[in-house]
């Protein structure tokens, strides 16, 4: 960088053609700009990612001395291991009641307040104060709202004539009532992103359906809305299935994968192999296993920008 | 809503009148619905932090407690948990994080954005592919490389995975795009170097992406809970997250009246400063959304 700076200044009288000058001096500032983030690009990601795909390809606990080559041993015993398959129909549940949930509701919320004045600023804040809490400590009040003897909710419940439902510890009930939590996080994020949507709708288009014949608010969402909030639409669904996918803090606050492992989602299962037992070759099989989902849903995401950007 | 319609005549004002009230009440009644739904933790959190601690699981309807129970929640959280400490743990953490993000990723997405250099375009694909890499998947390699080197509980060991931000860089390089050649070309022709172009012209104009992105990472790295989990076992390290999960653990006797106090005191900060920068923070987390 010191050298672009001494190299732009004018004191050398300029003798070849500027542009070539100018060219040099881009390349050399350009390079040392771009030299301390490709050094950390290399040290936090690629080196890792390559170490990674190495000792997936081993038997490496950490602690251990010998370090074996397994080939492909880790994924093969990863495909029979109950436990990891298990993790993954767990995740793939959650992420099943969370992205309807939020996607929905998100849109629904939306669409109710886009056109209120007065009241929208208010319902704005409202909904997205939970995209800003922490999430752990709101994960202790949800604890305490869901206690089966203690919890508010259980009172009320209670009150109604119904018994004691134990959230948190029913192995069918568990899994439901982290992705409501869930959804009670993600659902003004995605409030915002389908606002920013609606209001690239031209008021126009409404206009002319209504002309058209067009009266009913079901009609108008269908005719209008539906087809030019498509790409936001797709834009949403990809982004809130990645955040689902990668649920961890609720459970690991609030159930630690229990009881008998109902809500063990996959980063869960990768926590406590890698770092937790340090089967660190197994680990870093099952992170590859959760890298290749993770970019399945990031090609279709690139999918949709590209398409947004051509019919958006 | 729509003039036409009232212009079309057919429906009776009558009927039009109690249609949209029918609409504006069903409306409202939706929303505040799920606003209370939304808020029911909050005001919870709220609730129980004053109570005192004998009526905590008693009065399940009744709001308001019997008396203000407030200083001595709230000084057992206090006193019972360092969370001042994680706190300053989480300012430290999220500061340190920031302004090395800010200092690599500027100058690297003003060459991606204004600058011919060789290795520009590969520069470029591996940022993109950066973006699709969550921190979950260098964590294994990155904890072993800080354990062999000794450096686990640590503030840098927290703080090292996150000083490149490919987002960072992504973003700053769509915001610099924009940026008028003229303004670079007339700065260069005047002498100034490259370096002063990017700090001095550059930068002042980026304000609201700098202060767009600022949001996003602090929020992020405030709530983080799954890294400072793998590479932070000592209490006095622990950022507000994992602050948060040690108290909780610790007090499993369910002293909710505390509990709640020490939930309140860590989330006050952000929530505090999203009611007050409401635009502003909306908008970074949002922009985000192309993450």
């Amino acid at each position: 960088m010191a050298q672009a700076a001494t190299m732009a200044s004018p004191a050398a009288p300029p003798r070849r053609t500027p542009g070539r000058r100018q060219a040099i001096i881009e390349s050399l500032a350009g390079m040392g700009f771009a030299f301390p983030a490709f050094l950390l690009l290399c040290l936090t990601i690629l080196v890792p990612l390559g170490v990674l795909v190495w000792l997936s390809f081993t038997s490496y606990e950490l602690g251990a001395i010998d370090l074996n080559y397994v080939g492909l041993d880790n994924f093969r015993k990863a495909m029979a291991d109950p436990v990891f398959r298990r993790s993954l129909t767990t995740t793939f549940v959650y992420v099943a009641i969370v992205l309807p949930g939020s996607v929905i509701g998100g849109l629904l919320i939306a669409l109710l307040i886009h056109r209120r004045r007065r009241s929208r600023g208010l319902y704005e804040v409202i909904y997205f104060l939970p995209v800003t809490s922490t999430l752990i400590a709101m994960a202790t009040v949800w604890m305490f709202l869901l206690h089966p003897r203690l919890g508010p909710i259980s009172g009320a419940l209670r009150a109604m004539g119904f018994g004691e439902v134990a959230f948190l510890s029913e192995p069918s009930l568990v899994l439901p009532t982290l992705a409501v939590i869930g959804i009670w996080q993600l659902v003004g994020f995605n409030m915002i992103l389908f606002l920013a949507g609606l209001s690239a709708v031209p008021r126009e288009l409404y206009e002319a359906a209504a002309v058209d014949g067009c009266h009913n608010p079901i009609d108008r969402f269908l005719t209008v809305t539906w087809p030019l909030l498509g790409p936001t639409v797709m834009f949403v669904v990809v982004t809130t299935s990645i955040t689902a996918f990668k649920a961890f803090d609720t459970i690991a606050v609030m159930t630690r994968g229990g009881p008998m492992g109902a809500s063990e989602v996959l980063l869960y299962t990768v926590y406590l192999e890698g770092f937790q037992y340090f089967h660190i070759g197994y680990a870093a099989a099952l992170t590859l296993i959760f890298l290749a989902f993770i970019l399945i849903f990031a090609v279709t995401q690139a999918l949709t920008l590209d398409r947004r950007v051509h019919y958006g | 809503m729509i003039p036409i319609r009232e212009n079309a005549g057919r429906p009776t004002p009558f009927a039009v009148r109690l249609g949209r009230w029918g609409g504006f009440a069903l409306t409202h009644a939706v929303l505040i619905a799920g606003a209370m739904f939304m808020l029911l933790p909050f005001v919870w959190m709220l609730v129980t932090s004053i109570r005192p601690q004998a009526e905590v699981f008693e009065s399940i309807f009744g709001l308001l407690p019997s008396r203000f129970a407030g200083p001595e929640n709230y000084g057992y959280a206090l006193s019972k948990a360092p969370l001042l400490r994680f706190m300053l743990n989480g300012v430290i953490v999220c500061a340190g994080i920031l302004a090395v993000q800010l200092l690599v990723a500027i100058p690297c997405a003003y060459a991606l954005a204004k600058l011919r250099f060789p290795g520009r375009t590969a520069m470029f694909v591996l940022v993109l592919l950066g973006l699709c890499i969550p921190i979950q998947v260098p964590a294994l390699p990155l904890y072993i490389g800080l354990a062999h080197l000794g450096l686990l509980n640590t503030y840098f060991s927290m703080m090292l995975p996150f000083f490149l931000s490919v987002f960072a860089i992504f973003l700053f390089r769509q915001f610099f795009r924009g940026f008028p050649d003229e303004i670079i070309h007339a700065a260069r022709l005047d002498g100034v170097s490259e370096f002063e172009i990017v700090w001095r012209i550059v930068v002042p104009s980026a304000g609201p992406a700098i202060a767009a992105f600022a949001v996003f990472s602090v929020v992020a790295h405030w709530n983080d809970l799954y890294w400072p989990l793998i590479v932070i076992s000592e209490t006095r390290l622990a950022p507000p997250a994992l602050g948060m999960m040690y108290f909780n653990d610790s007090e499993s006797g369910a002293n909710y009246g505390a509990l709640t106090a020490g939930a309140t005191i860590l989330t006050a900060p952000l929530v505090l400063t999203f009611l007050l920068a409401r635009r502003r923070f909306i908008q970074g987390i949002t922009m985000t959304g192309l993450k």
